[in-house]
Parts: C-alpha cells; sequence; structure tokens
C-alpha cells in the first residue's frame, strides 16, 4: 500500500535566500494589488464598495499632501503616546512593588482578575460619558488597556531575577531599593520590553476605536468614520486605514529594532513571535 | 475554628482563602460605602449595579435557566456572533498555518501581506467592513475573524514550522504518509502554540464582538445594550453591560484554560508555554 514518496517531497528542498523572499513576497503583494485591480474593473465587484487598489493607494499618497489629515493623525499620534508613556510609567511601578512584595500581590491579584478580562472596548461608552470626548477620554481609556501588559510583563521578568544576584548584593549589604534598581529591573528589561510592545498595539487599537465611535473631533479614527458615512467615502476609509496599518507597522518595527538593539544578549530575543 | 492538628490546616485553608478575596470584599465595600456617599450619577453603587445586572437578565423563569427575554434577545446573539468567528478563525488558521510553516515557499509569498494586515488596528476594519458587508451580522462575524484568526494563523505557522527534526525524519523512515504525518507528528507538536494562540484570540474576538455593536445601526447584542443605555444615559445600566462583558471574559477565558490544561495533559511537564 505505501508507495515511495514522489522525489519533490522526500528531498529537503534548500532553504530560500533573502532575495528569494523578498522576491515573492513582492510578487504576493502584486497578485493581491493585480487581483483587486481585475475584479474592480471588470465590474466583478461594484468599484463603490471596494475601489481597486491603485485608486486606494493614490489616495493614500494623496493625503499625505492634506493638512487636515495629517493634524488629525498628529492628534491620534498624540492620545497614543500621552496614554502609553502614562501607563507604562504606571505598569513598571505597579509591577516592582506588587513583584517585591508578595503579600501584597496576592492581596491585589483577585482585583486584578476580575479586572483585566472586561473587554477595554466595553468602557468607551462609559468614558465619554464621564469625561466627553476628546484627548482626556481617549488617553484615559488607553492608560486602562495599556497597562495590564506592561504590569503583567514586569511581575513575570522579576520572578525570573537570578535569587544569587540579589543575594549576593544584599549580602553586601545593599539596601533593597538598590538591589531592585541595580538587579531586579535591568534583569526584568527584556520582559518589560515586550509588555510595551504588546501594550503600544493596544494602545493604538483604542486610539483609533476610540475616534471611530465618538465620529467628530480630530484623529484618524475621525477621518475614517466621517468618510463611511459620506456616499462615495469607501476609497477614504480604506486610504485611512492604510494609513493605520502603516501607522501600526513602524510602531511595531521600531519596538522590535529597539528591543534587539537594547537586549541582544537575552534568550527571549532567540524565539520571540507573537 | 476548632482545636487539633485538622482544625489547624482549616484555618490554614481559611486563612490562604480570606487573604486572597479580603482585598477584594475590602474594595467592594469601599466603592459601596464611597458612591453611596458621593450620590454621583456617574458611579451607581454596586448593589444597584447588580440588582440592575439581575432584573435585566437573570431574573427569568427557571425553566429558562433564568434567563430573561431580554438576554436571549441580546446576551444570546452576541455570544453565538463570537463564538462563530472565533470557530472559523481558529479552523481556517490552523490550517492556514499548518501550511504556511510547512512550505518556507508559500509562507515567503504571503508574508509581507500578513504582516502588514495584522497590524491594521481591527476597529478600524469595522467602517471598511459595514461598506462592503452593510450593518449586520454578517459585518460583525467578519470583524472577528480579521482580528482574531491572525494570533491563531501566526502561532500555527511558528509551531509547525519547528517541529523537531528528527521527528520528521523518523516519519520519513517508517514511510508515513503525508496526511499521517500532519495528524500525527506536525498537528500534536503544534497544539501547546495554537492554544497560546488561542488565547490571544478570544480576548480580541470579546473586543471586536464589543465594538462591532457599539457603532450606531446596530440591531441586538450586548454592545447595542451598552450604547442605547449610553444615549438614555442610563448609567447602572452601561455598568451592568461592563460588568456582564468581565464576567464573560473571565469565564470564558476559564473555559479554555481548563480545555487547554486537559487536551495538553501529555505535553506538561516537558515545557510551560506561553503566549
Amino acid at each position: 500500500m505505501i508507495l515511495e514518496d514522489p522525489p519533490a517531497q522526500s528531498g529537503e528542498r534548500p532553504a530560500l535566500t533573502r532575495t528569494g523572499r523578498w522576491v515573492r513576497g513582492a510578487a504576493g503583494l502584486a497578485i493581491l494589488a493585480a487581483a483587486s485591480e481585475i475584479l474592480g474593473r471588470a465590474g466583478i465587484v461594484d468599484r463603490d464598495y471596494l475601489p481597486p487598489a491603485s485608486a486606494v493607494l493614490a489616495r493614500s499618497a494623496g493625503l499625505l499632501g492634506d493638512a487636515e489629515f495629517l493634524s488629525g493623525v498628529w492628534s491620534t499620534v498624540r492620545a497614543w503616546a500621552i496614554g502609553l508613556a502614562i501607563a507604562v510609567g504606571g505598569g513598571v511601578t505597579l509591577g516592582l512593588v506588587l513583584g517585591s512584595v508578595p503579600v501584597l500581590n496576592t492581596a491585589v491579584r483577585a482585583i486584578v482578575e476580575f479586572l483585566r478580562p472586561i473587554p477595554s472596548v466595553a468602557l468607551i461608552p462609559l468614558v465619554s460619558l464621564i469625561l466627553g470626548t476628546g484627548l482626556r477620554t481617549e488617553a484615559t481609556l488607553i492608560v486602562y488597556a495599556a497597562t495590564w501588559p506592561v504590569l503583567f510583563n514586569t511581575i513575570y521578568g522579576l520572578q525570573d531575577v537570578d535569587p544569587v544576584a540579589k543575594d549576593t548584593l544584599r549580602a553586601f549589604g545593599f539596601s533593597r531599593l538598590s538591589v531592585t534598581w541595580l538587579v531586579s529591573l535591568p534583569s526584568a528589561a527584556p520582559f518589560i520590553a515586550t509588555g510595551i510592545r504588546l501594550a503600544a498595539a493596544i494602545a493604538l487599537i483604542l486610539a483609533v476605536g476610540t475616534e471611530i465611535l465618538s465620529g467628530f473631533g480630530q484623529g484618524l479614527g475621525v477621518f475614517i468614520a466621517q468618510a463611511q458615512q459620506t456616499i462615495d467615502g469607501t476609497t477614504d476609509v480604506l486610504a485611512g486605514t492604510v494609513w493605520a496599518g502603516v501607522l501600526g507597522l513602524v510602531i511595531n518595527a521600531a519596538l522590535v529594532l529597539g528591543e534587539r538593539r537594547l537586549f541582544h544578549w537575552h534568550v527571549s530575543q532567540t524565539s520571540d513571535r507573537s | 475554628m476548632s482545636a487539633g492538628t485538622g482544625g489547624r490546616t482549616v484555618v490554614r485553608l481559611g486563612a490562604g482563602v480570606l487573604h486572597r478575596w479580603l482585598a477584594l470584599a475590602v474594595v467592594v465595600a469601599a466603592w459601596e460605602v464611597g458612591t453611596r456617599a458621593a450620590h454621583s450619577p456617574f458611579f451607581p453603587a454596586p448593589s444597584r449595579i447588580t440588582s440592575r445586572m439581575y432584573h435585566l437578565w437573570f431574573s427569568g423563569p427557571a425553566t429558562r435557566l433564568f434567563l430573561t427575554a431580554d438576554a436571549t434577545s441580546n446576551v444570546v446573539p452576541s455570544l453565538l456572533r463570537m463564538a462563530t468567528g472565533l470557530a472559523v478563525s481558529l479552523v481556517a488558521g490552523v490550517g492556514l498555518g499548518l501550511v504556511l510553516g510547512r512550505s518556507e515557499r508559500v509562507f515567503a509569498y504571503v508574508d509581507p501581506a500578513f504582516q502588514f494586515a495584522r497590524v491594521i488596528p481591527p476597529p478600524t476594519l469595522v467602517p471598511v467592513f459595514i461598506v462592503v458587508f452593510k450593518l449586520g451580522t454578517q459585518m460583525q462575524i467578519a470583524a472577528i475573524i480579521f482580528s482574531a484568526i491572525w494570533p491563531i494563523l501566526l502561532n500555527t505557522t511558528d509551531g509547525a514550522r519547528s517541529v523537531d527534526r528528527l521527528q520528521m525524519e523518523t516519519a520519513r523512515v517508517y514511510k508515513l504518509s503525508a496526511a499521517d504525518r500532519v495528524l500525527k507528528i506536525i498537528f500534536p507538536a503544534t497544539l501547546p502554540k495554537i492554544f497560546a494562540g488561542l488565547r490571544l484570540s478570544l480576548s480580541l474576538s470579546l473586543i471586536l464582538m464589543v465594538f462591532s455593536e457599539l457603532l450606531p445601526g446596530t440591531a441586538n447584542g450586548i454592545g447595542f445594550e451598552l450604547t442605547d443605555a449610553q444615549s438614555r444615559s442610563d448609567l447602572p445600566t452601561v455598568w451592568a453591560a461592563i460588568v456582564l462583558l468581565g464576567i464573560l471574559g473571565y469565564v470564558l477565558n476559564a473555559i479554555l484554560l481548563a480545555v487547554e490544561r486537559r487536551v495538553l495533559a501529555w505535553h506538561r511537564g516537558s515545557r510551560g508555554t506561553d503566549a
């Protein structure tokens, strides 16, 4: 019953070269763009519903010259940065406190376990009722959602600290605080960095999401929400989405690069992808 | 509080539970006292929130599991949409992920497109789906799938790529068929990674379930109740919906962890995996 494997499967094919990967990736994107072009031009898909890639990309490029759009993107980025900065500061501090005081940790755990599963977008209506719409609402929601990954990764990283290093410094008479500063924090730093990367993505979700729901004011999400309500706005919706993706890509790439630079000595860098 | 060794362990166990839940109880009590003293319309007391939850959703007849008509017409459709979206993401993500993980060439073709698609903040896509599918269940499920599929897909790809070489070579020596290789070696070896992805996907699908229902024009769902209450400035209901979503998130995550523990029992001890 069992036949020989066909030769193409039995032998290991040589791994792709860097150029091979690039060429194939570009080809994949080109096929996708061509498919959308054919569907649109042949009238298989209504162009009002799904404009071809060329129209969307042209509009995306055109938006770069649109001062109002750019100031909208800027206000999204500003809310994102403010919220993320507060979340990182708060999350790391809280994580250090909880990670080094076990009694407090068990006590607060129960509270945290009840708060964390609340999907953060569910808070948008509540916070908008209390704070109105605008930067404060956006930043508040971002802080809430982005603190969790930073907090949990800080605590997780502190569990990974070499106890010998800590005990050694303690034996030499260093205070608890300076042991935290000199040993625990640096050794937990790669984990915290991963937490910040997750938090950055979540912060962007909340920033754009809040703007889409509020529908007026300034921001990338507001641009998309308003475009959706105009009659021929689909190209604008998709062009805005392209920029949201670019924003996500740039943020993620910058943080991954930063992690590689800073923590190339750490094991987490050898197998990390999620 | 009886004397003797048995009593002591009970006391110690009790102290552990007390220590664990005391802080939560204190916080809830302080919340109750604080909100009653403040009389702020924005912050109803927790007792009012729970009684609103009971009246809205859980005061139905025993024959319908105590669910009210409101619960079956809003909470159930929400959960069904989420389950459908997550199920499709799981099947498609694992299927596609296994292919991509085992074929470096296919992976190279789609990698840039996928990398871009997954960094788009999912709420941005909801307006796109509204245009394509119009408002309604189709749009909502599409939004859930498009955000929940990435963690499963990328983790499965990653897991399938790093299957032990020795195992694959052994399979070749024993001349296992391609289907057998996938079912008996690659898929089981990828399971821990799939679950790690599924945990992320679960919380993403809950987020998108709510978000897709928050937009004007939705007909039902927990998110619909939430915006509806917001437009009427009915804060106890807003809070009740948030608490309900928190409980759902907690329970769904607990179920997933229990399933994971069962399915991965054979894997335990070899190595803990984390998302």
